[in-house]
């Protein structure tokens, strides 16, 4: 703001910082790219277009339509965040999702739109900051520019008379050099400009300035490319374990994997993982926030080939490092062990099943599939309860995330399970269709409802299936009568350290860009009869609102060094200074908000 | 705090929070009548300079004219009496509201914005200490009753739709983040608040400012409290300088943000709907600082966009925070 298109420095060859032509502190209309039109010809449309992509407006522009792209991935569920709202958006709106799936507003920020924006920002990006990093380079390791011819026109001027006795030109040179130290001492690149009758130094700082944002737009392309590059090499793999159960780190166990673009399965790092004991705690009936769950610890022994097991333990915000990986507890619930004899009492079925918890209460539900042994294949719909109470309208609820009175609740299907086929199917669901309810609901038989420890038949005679109590001998209630599951989430994740790294490149690189004042000082002195006149002129390039304190602070500065007898003038422009109008207050320290350039 | 019903505590400091926003609504109302009387005075002063000086303002280098007369009324002290007058209403509510803020952390033993209630009663807190904070470099007060309204609207309203009682602090929260993350983003929006105080009243004072310029020299100025408010030039410089320390803040705090989400979620970043909108905001503020350096695009637009901006901030944390609740079940984890 400071620095007006009448600038005189500005057409300088050694100007230090490249603007695009429409940056607002450009030269004016004349090369505006509005108004020239470009000679025809392949190369000529090229140089053109790649002027508009590389402008300031279109960067602009560009960032806005970012802004706006990224809305309707928050109004609509994404298939990466949320996958199973997008399943119930799909049922919920039959009609709509498939036209919104067309224009992949489910998976927003990979769709072709959102791509082209932040590609085209980034191409615009690379090819703004390359030719300025260029200049930038040149203008470190060149000198200020040459004094201009009439300081007097630029906004901050100031000059004095110093009364001399001897030689008017060796004082003005004396001053100058005077002035020339001060400069450098306070952080100025410096260069003596003498001749015609004048002595000046100029002087420029805040390159860093210039450096920071050269940083900051450089790092946004490394924050980007890691990102990009780093994801192919990221493995992210789930997998539920129940107390007591041990898992080693390859593919074949894990229930879900997701392997990034140059991550092959045998690559995982080898080790194992055995799920001691999973703590939670409830805050107790009658205190603020009662049934909170809160404190979750999975007690963990990992082992190394070769290596001792070590304890370790996973708790929220608390992932556990093992061997490179990153071990994160999603979830936890109930896994009820449910033994079922056939109806000669020989163990078909024995085995901890995790069960979805539904609410905050931990009411859950899952699945038992017993495929062979029984002469058709079973399947067991179970609800769990840790803390069973019965609602006015008859049905079952829990009211306590805890094991207080725990009750599971099954309702038996007979038939096929269609799993002989190879089909996939989730082990937490349950296809009745083609199979026979033979226990609950509509069947004629009571649904089996049992507490730890407890047997019951099942209908038909087809044998009796048993909740067992997994409480360590001497456990008071129903204290660890049901196991517990956590379930886990093991990240190996190489994008994140870099990612982090160039973050905060940039934040530094905008810290400097933004903060670092960058501008011209100049001092002159002209010798003349009665004494040496000396100028002052400061020139913000970019945003300064201290240029003109800095250059009150250098005429005192510079006064205090200079022989007794120099005075200042009043300025030939009085800047407007409001209530104190004429005094020397440095313009910052007013209370009036017009001082700002 | 052993020994101290927390439940006691919360709600003293509930009572503070009450008698707070009671006292900005008593701000806000000395602020307005500062503002209406200020239309008043300006008229009475002498105003064929303002309008002169006005008239080159307009032009860019030189700025100063209506600022210079500004200052001069400012230099008449006793002129302002309602303003000063909102202003220690303003610092009274602060101390009722700081008081309530810290009995509420007290209370829970921990920081206090860990909720949809406490991050009002902090984010507002700083706001307010922020724009208290100003006065004492810039003379601002022309938009005290713009923050002490916005003070009142939304700390009686997140009172009334939020409050819940003390509860311990759920899993995922448990972290040092939640200290660093939040306030410094609370910090950041109190910036962007200015700062978009500072554009409206541009716009308005640009508007004026055209007018002025169109109008024939010896026309009948109108009244309006503008006259004693900066030119639109100092005050976009002024809403820029807070908008780019915002923006410093609000870059922190997304960095953040991405450290805490991946130790809490096992990822830095997945376009859940905050991470989407703090990106969003994160955006709009480049883009405004880019408007301010392109040319065409200084002035009204640049402050368009500082405003909506802002709007999205508070879009962020109002409504995004309640339908964000929605979103995040920690699959278990929490209640
Ligand atoms: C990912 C996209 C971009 C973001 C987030 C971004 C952000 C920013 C920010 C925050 C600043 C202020 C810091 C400073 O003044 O140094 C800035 C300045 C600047 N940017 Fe960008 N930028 C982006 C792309 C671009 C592109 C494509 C160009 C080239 C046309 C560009 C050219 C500039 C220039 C010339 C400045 C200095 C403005 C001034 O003189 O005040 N930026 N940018």
């Amino acid at each position: 703001m400071s620095s007006s298109p009448s600038d005189p420095s500005r057409r300088e060859p050694t100007d230090g910082v490249l603007r695009p032509s429409d940056h607002a502190d450009s030269a004016a209309a004349s090369d505006s790219d509005d108004i020239t039109q470009p000679r025809l010809g392949v190369v000529g449309w090229a140089r053109w277009g790649w002027r508009q992509l590389t402008s300031m407006r279109t960067a602009l522009v560009l960032l806005l339509l970012l802004a706006i792209a990224a809305v309707p991935g928050s109004l609509v569920p994404q298939r990466t965040a949320d996958p199973n709202g997008v399943t119930q958006y799909f049922t919920d709106n039959p009609d709509l999702a498939p036209v919104l799936d067309n224009l992949s507003l489910f998976d927003v920020y990979t769709s072709p739109w959102f791509s082209a924006i932040y590609l085209l920002l980034f191409i615009s990006l690379i090819g703004c900051v390359l030719p300025r990093t260029k200049h930038h380079w040149k203008a470190l390791r060149s000198q200020p520019p040459r004094t201009p011819a009439r300081l007097s026109r630029l906004d901050d001027h100031r000059t004095r008379t110093i009364a001399v006795d001897g030689d008017p030109d060796a004082a003005a040179s004396a001053a100058v050099d005077t002035a020339a130290a001060q400069l450098r001492k306070s952080g100025y690149r410096v260069a003596r400009y003498d001749g015609r009758g004048t002595f000046s130094v100029s002087a420029e700082r805040g390159y860093l300035r210039e450096t920071g944002n050269l940083v900051f737009h450089a790092a946004l392309v490394g924050v980007l490319v890691a990102v990009g590059l780093g994801g192919g090499f990221t493995y992210t793999g789930q997998r539920v374990l129940v107390e007591g159960q041990a898992f080693a780190n390859s593919l074949l166990d894990y229930s879900s994997f997701n392997p990034g673009r140059f991550v092959s399965g045998d690559t995982l790092t080898p080790y194992s993982m055995t799920l001691d004991q999973f703590d939670v705690s409830y805050v107790p009936p009658g205190q603020p926030g009662a049934g909170q769950a809160g404190d979750f610890v999975a007690h963990v022994t990992t082992q190394a080939p070769g290596g001792d097991p070590q304890d370790g333990e996973v708790r929220v915000n608390h992932p556990l490092d093992v061997r490179g990986d990153r071990v994160y507890l999603l979830g936890n619930g109930y896994a009820p062990t449910v033994t079922i004899r056939d109806a000669d009492g020989r163990e078909v079925f024995h085995d901890s099943v995790a069960f979805l918890p539904q609410d905050a209460n931990m009411t859950s539900l899952g699945v038992i599939k017993v495929a062979d042994g029984l002469p058709e294949q079973l399947g067991l719909l179970g609800f769990f309860y840790p803390t069973m109470d019965v609602l006015p309208s008859g049905a079952l609820t829990s009211t306590f995330g805890d094991l207080e009175y725990p009750v599971l609740t099954l309702r038996v299907y007979e038939g096929d399970l269609g799993i002989d086929d190879g089909t996939p199917r989730s082990v937490y669901t349950l296809d009745p269709s083609g199979m026979t309810q033979i226990a609950g609901g509509d069947s004629g038989n009571p649904a089996i409802q049992l507490m730890p420890g407890q047997t019951e038949d099942l209908p038909n005679g087809l044998g009796t299936i048993t909740f067992e109590n997994e409480a360590p001998a001497g456990a008071s209630g129903y204290d660890g009568s049901v196991k517990r599951f956590a379930s886990l989430s093991i990240h190996r994740d190489l994008a994140g350290p870099w990612v982090l790294a160039f973050a905060l490149l940039a934040l530094f690189g905008l810290l400097a860009a933004l903060f670092v004042p960058r501008r011209r000082m100049w001092v002159k002195a002209t010798p003349s009869a009665n004494g040496v006149s000396i100028e002052y002129a400061g020139l913000a390039r970019g945003e300064d609102p201290t240029l003109a304190a800095a250059v009150d602070q250098l005429v005192e500065k510079h006064g205090t060094a200079l022989p007794a007898q120099s005075r200042p003038d009043t300025d030939a422009r009085p800047r407007p200074t409001g209530p104190e109008a004429g005094s020397p207050t440095p313009p910052q320290s007013q209370p009036d908000t017009g001082k700002v350039d | 705090m052993p020994g101290t019903d927390p439940l006691l505590l919360d709600e003293i400091s509930l009572l503070l929070v009450w008698t707070a926003v009671a006292i900005y609504v008593l701000a806000f109302i000395a602020y307005a009548i500062d503002l209406a009387r200020r239309s008043d005075l300006a008229l009475k002063a002498k105003d064929e300079v303002v309008a002169r000086e006005l008239v080159t303002a307009g032009g860019g280098g030189v700025i100063g004219g209506s600022a210079a007369s500004s200052a001069s009324t400012v230099a008449s002290k006793p002129r302002y009496l309602w303003a000063r007058l909102g202003t220690v209403l303003t610092t009274l509510g602060f101390v009722f509201h700081l008081v309530a803020t810290v009995l509420r952390g007290v209370a829970a033993e921990r920081v206090p914005w860990s909720n949809m209630y406490e991050f009002a009663l902090t984010g507002l807190l700083l706001i307010i200490a922020v724009y208290l904070a100003v006065l004492t470099r810039y003379d601002l007060r022309f938009l005290g009753s713009l923050m002490t309204g916005l003070a009142v609207l939304l700390l009686g309203g997140a009172t009334l739709a939020f409050h819940v009682e003390v509860v311990p602090l759920a899993d995922p929260l448990k972290s040092v983040w939640l200290v660093v993350h939040v306030f410094v983003a609370s910090l950041a929006t109190a910036l962007f608040a200015l700062a978009f105080g500072l554009s409206v009243v541009q716009l308005i004072q640009a508007r004026r400012e055209r007018k002025l310029a169109e109008a024939p020299t010896d026309a009948e100025p109108k009244r309006s409290f503008l006259r004693t408010v900066p030119s639109a030039d100092a005050l976009e410089s002024l809403a820029y300088r807070f908008a780019i320390v915002g923006f410093i803040f609000w870059t922190f705090t997304l960095i953040a943000g991405s450290i805490w989400a991946n130790d809490a979620w096992g990822r830095f970043w997945g376009f859940d709907t905050k991470e989407v909108w703090t990106f969003v905001i994160w955006v709009l503020y480049a883009g405004y600082i880019h408007a301010r350096a392109t040319r065409g695009w200084r002035g009204t637009r640049s402050a368009w966009l500082s405003i909506i901006g802002f709007t999205a901030v508070l879009f962020n944390f109002t409504i995004v925070n309640v339908f964000f609740k929605g979103l995040h079940a920690y699959s278990g984890l929490t209640t």
